[in-house]
């Protein structure tokens, strides 16, 4: 069974998205989504001030297997991406919910965070 | 409506192994074990053990089995000696690739042919449509045999252990028949798709499990480990060897692939010759490459490849190369472009130049 933390919010596409008392979010994969994946060999992140729309393609991620796209949770501006993915991708891989976070952003509408699943929602698709 | 999955002999070892199993070429099987590059670094450092049972097998045998192969092979068959093997291309009349396969030969008038397993029985059809007036007779033994590759620095030692077999006289491409791990009638073969040393194993499918079982607990102190078919095409890939589907098919012949070495024109007429001969003295219209990327991003089958602005060919199969740490691939690349023009390939609207290889990245 994946690990699924009760205090993120999810997507379908398996993104989570953490967000901080001021305002500031940080949106990576889930475990299900790493197990999928396999071996992480690259992750593809924008770099600062690039804005993404709700479900918009803001990356990728890289495995042996296959290329798959990171989907925005919300709209959002990017703040920072995470340069520890660039030398050690297979973070990804060992702590998908911790170091290996993809981009630190600032959340456009915190409304928008309501509509995404809850761990039991996100659970409940698996 | 689709066929149910096959499964190999081994399914339930895979299960109890925690495999993760994925559907290919109409069977279950596993595509990982531990992870692709630990098994691929097992591989390359020690050794792996690969269920590749899903391969199909045919016997052809009869008085004129010898002439029958030459006619519908494109490498000379006759004079393969009992007890040796050799690889192949078999071609349609345009010079396409019905398959590429391996043939071994048990006696004047007997061989056994591995088979791609998605084209085990287009392959059969195919041979039996050429039977004509040879006197030979194609059998289906895909359901028979159960196929091991055990493959790596360590293989040898590690199948000692399960074998009297005088595995140290089987030359590379001979093989020998006879008991592994107390079942007997195995064919074991100095052959394999991982440019590692190592050897692959016809076993008669009952037997199979057992096999397995007893080289994977003899194997483990010395770092045998259970490997997938992940591991087995970056393997592959490093070594150049094709894949059918990828780098040869019905649209790709063996002189556009870099066989040119498998076809013997001199050997009399065989089924696809002329094409193929107008091909190499001319030179193909686009011929398969062999690259790796200065980046991170995989270039995946079907990915354009470009000189400047042109579309001159497109991915043919790419992965990650563990023992690079890169990514490579090959490609399907234009006449004129190759070695030229500096080709760049598009991943996700970036353009990565191309590095052609001129050699395997392993031998």
């Amino acid at each position: 069974m994946s690990n699924v933390p009760a205090d993120l919010h999810y997507t379908k596409d398996h993104e989570w998205i953490k967000v901080a008392a001021d305002g500031t979010a940080v949106i990576g994969i889930t475990d299900h989504a790493q197990a999928a994946l396999g071996d992480v060999t690259f992750v593809d992140l924008p770099k600062a001030g690039k804005a993404f729309g709700t479900g918009e393609v803001f990356g990728a991620v890289e495995s042996v297997k296959a290329a798959s796209d990171l989907y925005s949770p919300v709209a959002c501006e990017v703040l920072e991406a995470n340069g520890a993915l660039n030398d050690t991708p297979d973070l990804v891989n060992r702590e998908p919910y911790g170091g290996a976070w993809m981009i630190k952003v600032k959340v456009k509408n915190p409304g928008e965070l309501a509509g995404l699943l809850d761990a039991a929602g996100y659970a409940a698709i698996l | 409506m689709s066929e149910p999955l096959a499964r190999t002999p081994l399914h339930a070892l895979h299960v109890e192994l925690g495999a993760r199993i994925v559907p290919f070429a109409g069977w279950e099987m596993p595509v990982q074990f531990a992870g692709i590059i630990e098994e691929h670094q097992a591989v390359r450092k020690t050794a792996g053990l690969f269920d590749v049972s899903h391969m199909g097998e045919a016997r052809v045998r009869g008085r004129d089995a010898a002439a029958f192969l030459d006619r519908i092979m494109t490498n000379d068959m006759a004079s393969i000696r009992p007890g040796m093997a050799r690889y192949t291309v078999m071609c349609q009349p345009d010079g396409g690739c019905v398959d590429d396969l391996i043939v071994y030969r048990f006696s004047e008038t007997e061989f056994l042919i591995c088979l791609n397993a998605s084209n085990a029985a287009k392959d059969i059809a195919w041979m039996r449509s050429l039977i004509g007036p040879f006197k030979v007779e194609v059998l289906d033994e895909c359901a028979a045999w159960a196929q091991l590759a055990i493959q790596g620095p360590l293989a040898e030692r590690i199948l000692g252990l399960a074998t009297a077999l005088p595995l140290g006289t089987i030359k590379r491409f001979g093989f020998a028949v006879g008991e592994v791990a107390g079942a007997s009638g195995c064919v074991v073969s100095r052959t394999g798709y991982t440019g590692s040393a190592g050897f692959e194993l016809y076993l008669p499918a009952a037997s199979a499990e057992k096999v397995a079982r007893a080289l994977l607990e003899l194997g483990k102190p010395h770092g045998l480990v259970p490997a997938g078919l992940g591991a087995r095409d970056s393997l592959r890939l490093e070594a150049n060897y094709p894949l059918y589907g990828h780098e040869i098919s019905e649209r790709i012949s063996p002189i556009q692939a870099g066989l040119g070495w498998t076809v013997k024109f001199a050997k009399g007429e065989f089924v696809g010759r002329e094409a193929l001969r107008r091909q190499a003295e001319g030179g193909p219209a686009a011929s398969v490459v062999l690259f790796s990327l200065d980046d991170r991003r995989i270039a995946r089958q079907g990915a354009q490849v470009y000189a400047g602005e042109t579309p001159v060919g497109e991915v043919l199969s790419g992965t990650h190369s563990p023992t690079l740490n890169k990514p490579i691939g090959t490609a399907l690349v234009a006449a004129g472009y190759i070695g030229s023009a500096e080709l760049t390939v598009d991943i996700r609207g970036n353009r990565i130049p191309l590095r052609i290889a001129v050699e395997p990245f392993v031998k």
